[in-house]
């Protein structure tokens, strides 16, 4: 882990919650999935990745989580102690009741952890629910504890892919504004996958674009918040990002 | 009155309490239902009272031959004689301990066997091959090499029993491990469980459908271990009592004996289904 040129090094990134990817390559058999990538994160950036569906965006994440034991692959990855990933599918016990899943494998005595669990529920506007069966709430509530659950542990860093992908277009947009609101408290470094260029640019500070395991395009959001798609410097991002993305956009209406 | 409700219930008609109180229409496509309706009051009694009714009414007309099958008020009668007594409590005692001895050990072993089977892949490999093989071979089936081995005591009898509970449990209980999503699997490491936490919050509780499963098998085959061992060389219990009573030729004895028995099985598999219900409170199934 050799101190590297740069802006940010590998050695003092972790504490403040950056993120280091070097040289990284992953590859199933014969395919290579990631191809030689760089990126660095800065503490408490929120950088979202598009990309066509298999341009490696969940392998990306799963090297990033520690969770590709057996692919093959090399490079460097550095990130925070304190990492929590936020899964498509709220990916709860489906046997554990809300509040149970929430302070899963928490450390210290249960009755903090419990109280933490609590309150991390009320921040999410579960208050009540803690004794429901996950089977009982809807896909956004499910979500919504999941959120909880990532965020009862103090993540430094915040690894999501596509969070709401599976919720509609209402659901999700009042998930937007609970999640910011969220990040502002809490501050980690996020990387979210999303296909929903719109998602990327109301949330993001820089939007990643990757293609066959490469980053294709990368762009700073510098737009005033609340961020507006009617506003037209939305719209030139947003075009910027669709071509980026290699859609045509006369066969894309809205 | 009635002016003032049906002016009620046209101003409140959307709302829940003015459909309680005025019979409003309630017209629905008809359409397909395919999970079960609603649950049956006493489902669990239905068949069975159904059955003892049967069995009544056609001793009672003489339509059923006493000879061939007592009537049930003979087999009550003679049940109260042989509770009186004091024989059915002593055999019903030595029938229970063998029963609840084998089952218990039988299934301790099955999921012993199961996690460590389950969990690693060396254990996979060094035990299912053989407990697979155990498998094709009926318990009673093995009967004279443990009568060999154990003599004809209580510790055969109790071994018989636990050979036909574990394989059950064990089968069960190992595929519902196998079966557990892997992407629990990814969480559990995600929020950085142990070993331990993994098996007790991901792994235990994920098994125990099967597990439960497993369990059901495994009363209805300690049942028939139970008959089978109590036939062959017993002392005491209730196939004992019921061989003595063939030698004699009181079927009254041979009822109260099977009516022990199918009371046994019948709580035993009623305690393991509410056993199910309690700790299944979570899962959303045709049963709803
Ligand atoms: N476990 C796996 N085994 C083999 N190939 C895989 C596996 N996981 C992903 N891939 C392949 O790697 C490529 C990138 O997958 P992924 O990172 O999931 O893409 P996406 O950008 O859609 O998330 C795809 O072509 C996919 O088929
Ligand atoms: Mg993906």
């Amino acid at each position: 882990m050799a101190a590297h040129a740069g802006g940010l090094t590998a050695t003092d990134a972790p504490a403040r919650g950056a993120v280091v990817v070097r040289d990284l390559v992953r590859a199933y058999g014969e395919r290579t999935v990631l191809d030689h990538l760089d990126l660095g994160l800065a503490p408490g950036e929120f950088v979202a990745i598009l990309g066509r569906s298999g341009s490696g965006k969940s392998t990306l994440l799963r090297a990033l989580a520690g969770l590709d034991h057996d692919v093959d692959g090399s490079g460097e990855v550095v990130v925070p102690d304190q990492v929590s990933v936020v899964f498509q599918d709220s990916r709860l016990l489906p046997w554990a009741r809300v509040l149970d899943n929430v302070v899963l494998g928490l450390d210290g005595p249960q009755a903090d952890a419990r109280a933490a669990g609590r309150a991390a529920l009320v921040e999410v506007g579960l208050a009540g629910r803690e004794r429901a069966w996950p089977n009982e709430l809807s896909g956004g509530e499910q979500q919504r504890v999941s959120l909880a659950r990532s965020l009862v542990r103090s993540p430094r860093l915040l690894l999501a892919d596509e969070p709401f992908g599976a919720l509609d277009a209402l659901t999700r947009t009042r998930m937007h504004a609970l999640l910011r609101d969220l990040l502002t408290r809490h501050g980690p470094t996020v990387l979210m996958v999303t296909h929903d260029v719109d998602e990327a640019i109301v949330l993001a500070d820089r939007v990643v674009v990757l293609d066959a395991g490469r980053i294709a395009l990368e762009r700073r959001i510098d737009l005033a918040e609340p961020r507006d798609g009617s506003d037209p410097s939305f719209a030139r991002i947003r075009s910027e990002l669709l071509d980026a993305l290699g859609v045509d956009r006369k066969d894309t209406t809205a | 009155m009635s002016a003032l409700v049906a002016q009620r219930a046209g101003v409140f008609a959307t709302t829940p309490r003015a459909a309680a109180t005025v019979a409003l229409p309630d017209a629905r496509p008809s359409g397909v239902r395919l999970g079960l309706g609603r649950p049956v009051p006493f489902a669990a009694a239905v068949g069975v009272t159904l059955l003892l009714v049967l069995w009544t009414a056609g001793s009672a007309i003489g339509f059923i031959d006493p000879r061939v099958l007592s009537a049930p008020w003979t087999v009550v009668t003679t049940g109260a004689e042989l509770v009186a007594d004091g024989r059915l409590g002593e055999h019903l005692t030595v029938s229970l301990t063998r029963a609840a001895l084998g089952l218990v050990t039988g299934t301790a072993a099955g999921v012993v066997l199961a996690l460590v089977a389950g969990l690693s892949r060396v254990g996979d490999a060094v035990l299912d091959g053989p407990i697979q093989v155990k498998r094709a071979i009926p318990s009673l089936a093995l009967l004279p090499l443990l009568i060999l081995w154990f003599g004809i005591g209580e510790e055969m009898k109790v071994i018989t029993i636990a050979l036909g509970v574990f394989v059950p449990v064990y089968l069960h209980t190992h595929n519902g491990l196998r079966a557990i999503d892997s992407r629990y699997v990814e969480l559990a490491e995600t929020v950085r469980l142990s070993r331990w936490q993994f098996v007790a919050r991901v792994v235990l509780p994920g098994a125990l459908p099967g597990f439960l499963l497993g369990l059901r098998f495994a009363v209805t085959g300690s049942m028939l271990a139970l008959v089978v061992v109590e036939q062959v060389n017993a002392t005491a219990g209730i196939g004992y009592m019921m061989e003595l009573a063939r030698t004699y030729g009181q079927t009254e004895i041979i009822l109260v004996g099977l009516v022990v028995y199918g009371v046994l099985g019948y709580s035993a598999d009623l305690a393991v289904r509410l056993l199910q219900r309690r700790t299944l409170a979570w899962r959303r199934t045709l049963e709803g």
